[in-house]
């Protein structure tokens, strides 16, 4: 595994594969009373946060907690695009702290490659959302709750169909998606008027569709991209009211999907714009177990990639003979 | 004073020595010829190098007044001499804005002040750079900076009426408007070329059509009102197709390819690394064989630095928050060279057309890109083409280091540049002494 988490695509299969079955394994600690491990007493692991993001930041938080590590948490909002601290100056802080791994949320693209690859920083990186770049965490959980129902819990999601239906252009969940779907061996179709496509998404490893009826017949999974109204002011759209006819997940469009079909969303939900209430609460909903899943995926990828260094440390100092 | 710069190749041609006296060529002879009068004359070892007219810039940023932590007159011109330019035009986007006649004046005396090239102020379209109403163009071209090109680089003069008015205005004094075509609500945020790339990374996209449809435009609107108009770093293979099209045309365009676009392409976004964002930015290698090949053609005139100095903090952040621009000025040469006499695409007689016949041309000079001949001015940069090196901040009179080319082996070194017969740089080294005079 790459020694940072930057992009569904610095995952390979095994790599996947390795989190969810070590995400798996953690699942169990949480049934028991005390919901703790050792395994990273004494790392400390910094949530750095330029943009709000409370379920993504507790999500972290819980992670390196139950995992006994000291948790920082930088909530930089405003620091971010030339207001404030800079980045760099953020990052020279927290190396001074001693971070082992920074977790970092930032509205701009590639900042979690900037603060890897930069010299600021020598612990390890993990992207917890960029821009309109990439959320690799959030598909890992999404693989994880797809694989729970879908795959009994183990091994990849060969042949799965998973529909990704809204604002593909604005989504870092739905690149990270793509990627990591693929990789596991997925069919994943993407579904949004034109306008909220990217240009070039026929290069990407999904197919692509504007008609949400032609894509959900039979799909194993539909996952509802979270669509601001305000996309509409800049004509993405007409009216909400137009999105939610053609591209919004009622009752009717549920029920395409196969017979045991799941519905995700990664949150937070504009319910009544791409998703009814109805939908959202019902039985073929699993966003709940999302949030519970990402816990524990979260868990898995600090404990391997700090875990991993931590034994790399060892034997390297075993072989200088210390 | 007499001086004779001794075995070099006018346009890559036979070795020959030069000799001028008071800033004008009095003769030009086979190399080694013995000669009568050359006692008492300094001389300059041409060591068989290539000699060319010395080099003119059309778009240069100096960023004095305002921003002289990131470049100055002095320092910028000084790495324009390094670079083998005699000439180089400074953009208007400064603080204050140079827009009226006063800025340009200061702008022009700080740049004879420093004496490594002689520095023309370009003065802005409209007042403030704000798009809304003419600036005194012609207070400007009546000062003693004598203006000739008009631009609001940075910005695009986007109203079509503001556009035509200029277009017509400069008319009366033989100006032209420099345009930097870039339709504002089409690049709205916009950090990178927009394609499958931008898509993958999560850059928000600036579209080809967004250049190309302001060249369109003004194109037709200078053949409307018969007026010249220049294109400023043109950067899609779409624009040099537009460009072929309006000269086959008839339509007096001119048009300017930066160094960069000969040769980077978008993929180093990949890097995140602001060092690479630039504007127009950097696009697929489809569009910079275009451009080479437009270059080639002649379709494009020009080879202009668009040299953007920054100070490092601007540079050293996130890609979304870095500024926009880099350095050209030492290297520009280097890449044509590598892009395009190396390739084939150009000879020494085309490099001297695109970077010293032309742009004199289009900016009026009359004392730059002159042939190399007897009772010509005795204005040329002599370099070696074998030669290579590599970008050094630390050593490089401009005060900013956001050079693109860093580690890179650039091909072939300017051993001399002269003005008007007084050396700038010799063996590579600024000319500190006479500076000024």
């Amino acid at each position: 595994m790459n020694k940072h988490l930057l992009s569904a695509a610095d995952l390979s299969r095994d790599d996947a594969v390795a989190i969810l079955d070590t995400a798996a394994e953690l699942s169990r600690v949480t049934d028991r009373a005390v919901k703790k491990l050792p395994t990273l007493r004494g790392r400390t692991v910094v949530n750095l946060f330029f943009e709000d993001s409370t379920r993504t930041r507790i999500s972290f938080e819980a992670a390196a907690k139950r995992l006994s590590a000291d948790v920082i948490t930088f909530s930089a909002k405003g620091s971010s695009v030339s207001k404030g601290e800079s980045l760099k100056d953020t990052a020279l802080t927290l190396e001074a702290m001693g971070a082992d791994a920074v977790i970092v949320r930032h509205g701009a693209s590639g900042a979690p490659h900037r603060l890897a690859h930069s010299g600021w920083i020598d612990g390890v990186v993990v992207n917890a959302g960029d821009g309109t770049h990439e959320h690799p965490t959030q598909a890992l959980l999404d693989a994880y709750t797809l694989r729970h129902h879908l795959a009994g819990g183990t091994g990849a999601l060969e042949g799965r169909r998973v529909v990704i239906v809204g604002d593909v252009l604005h989504s870092r969940v739905a690149r990270s998606n793509v990627l990591l779907l693929h990789t596991l061996g997925a069919e994943v179709t993407l579904v949004a008027p034109p306008t909220l496509m990217p240009v070039g998404v026929d290069t990407w490893p999904c197919t692509v569709s504007y008609d949400l009826d032609e894509a959900l017949p039979g799909a194993d999974a539909v996952m509802m991209l979270r669509v601001q109204a305000e996309r509409m002011n800049a004509a993405y759209f007409p009216t909400s009211n137009e999105y939610s006819r053609r591209y919004g997940l009622d009752v009717r469009r549920a029920g395409l999907l196969a017979h045991d079909g799941i519905v995700l969303h990664p949150g937070p939900m504009n319910r009544g714009m791409e998703i009814t209430a109805e939908v959202a609460d019902g039985p073929r909903s699993v966003i709940v177990e999302q949030v519970t899943n990402g816990v524990h995926v979260r868990m898995a990828v600090l404990y391997l990639l700090l875990g991993a260094a931590e034994v790399d440390t060892a034997v390297a100092h075993e072989e200088a003979g210390e | 004073m007499t001086t004779i710069l001794r075995n070099v190749r006018p346009y890559g041609e036979d070795a020959v020595d030069i000799t001028w006296s008071d800033g004008v060529i009095t003769e030009i002879s086979p190399a080694g010829d013995p000669r009568e009068d050359a006692a008492g004359a300094a001389v300059i070892d041409g060591h068989g190098a290539v000699v060319l007219p010395g080099l003119v810039d059309l778009h240069t940023h100096l960023r004095e007044p305002g921003r002289e932590d990131a470049e100055t007159i002095a320092s910028g011109s000084a790495a324009a001499a390094l670079g083998g330019f005699t000439a180089v035009h400074a953009m208007a986007n400064t603080t204050p804005v140079a827009d009226t006649a006063g800025v340009v004046e200061m702008v022009w005396r700080r740049g004879v002040e420093a004496g490594y090239c002689d520095v023309h102020p370009v003065g802005a379209v409209t007042v403030g750079l704000q798009g809304e109403r003419l600036a005194e163009l012609g207070a400007m071209a009546d000062s003693a900076a004598r203006v000739r090109i008009f631009s609001d680089d940075g910005v695009c003069v986007s109203d079509p009426v503001l556009m035509r008015r200029a277009l017509e205005y400069v008319k009366a004094f033989d100006g032209v408007i420099a345009q930097h075509a870039q339709d504002p609500r089409l690049t709205e945020g916009a950090q990178m070329n927009e394609g499958a790339l931008s898509g993958v990374l999560g850059l928000r996209g600036w579209p080809a059509v967004a250049e190309e449809s302001i060249i369109a435009r003004d194109v037709l609107l200078a053949e409307h009102v018969g007026s010249r108009v220049h294109i400023c770093h043109l950067s899609t293979s779409g624009s040099v197709d537009i460009v072929r099209w309006a000269k086959a045309r008839g339509i007096d365009v001119s048009a300017e390819v930066t160094p960069h676009h000969l040769i980077l392409t978008e993929d180093l976004a990949r890097t995140y690394d602001p060092l690479f964002k630039v504007n127009p930015p950097l696009r697929r290698a489809e569009d910079v064989g275009a451009v080479r090949a437009g270059l080639a053609d002649g379709t494009i005139d020009v080879v202009a630095t668009d040299h953007a100095p920054h100070a490092r903090e601007d540079k050293d952040c996130e890609w979304a928050a870095g500024a926009f621009g880099m350095l050209g000025l030492e290297t520009a040469l280097s890449v044509v060279i590598e892009t395009m006499v190396l390739t084939g695409a150009l000879d020494w007689r085309g490099v001297a057309d695109r970077m010293s016949v032309r742009p004199a041309h289009i900016a009026r000079l009359a004392d730059q890109g002159r042939p190399l001949a007897v009772g010509e001015p005795a204005t040329l940069v002599v370099v070696d083409p074998e030669a290579t090196w590599q970008v050094d901040a630390a050593r490089s009179p401009s005060r900013s280091a956001n050079s693109p080319f860093a580690q890179r082996d650039m091909r072939g070194r300017v051993l001399h540049t002269v003005l008007r017969g007084r050396p700038t740089v010799i063996e590579g080294v600024l000319v500190s002494e006479g500076a000024g005079a």
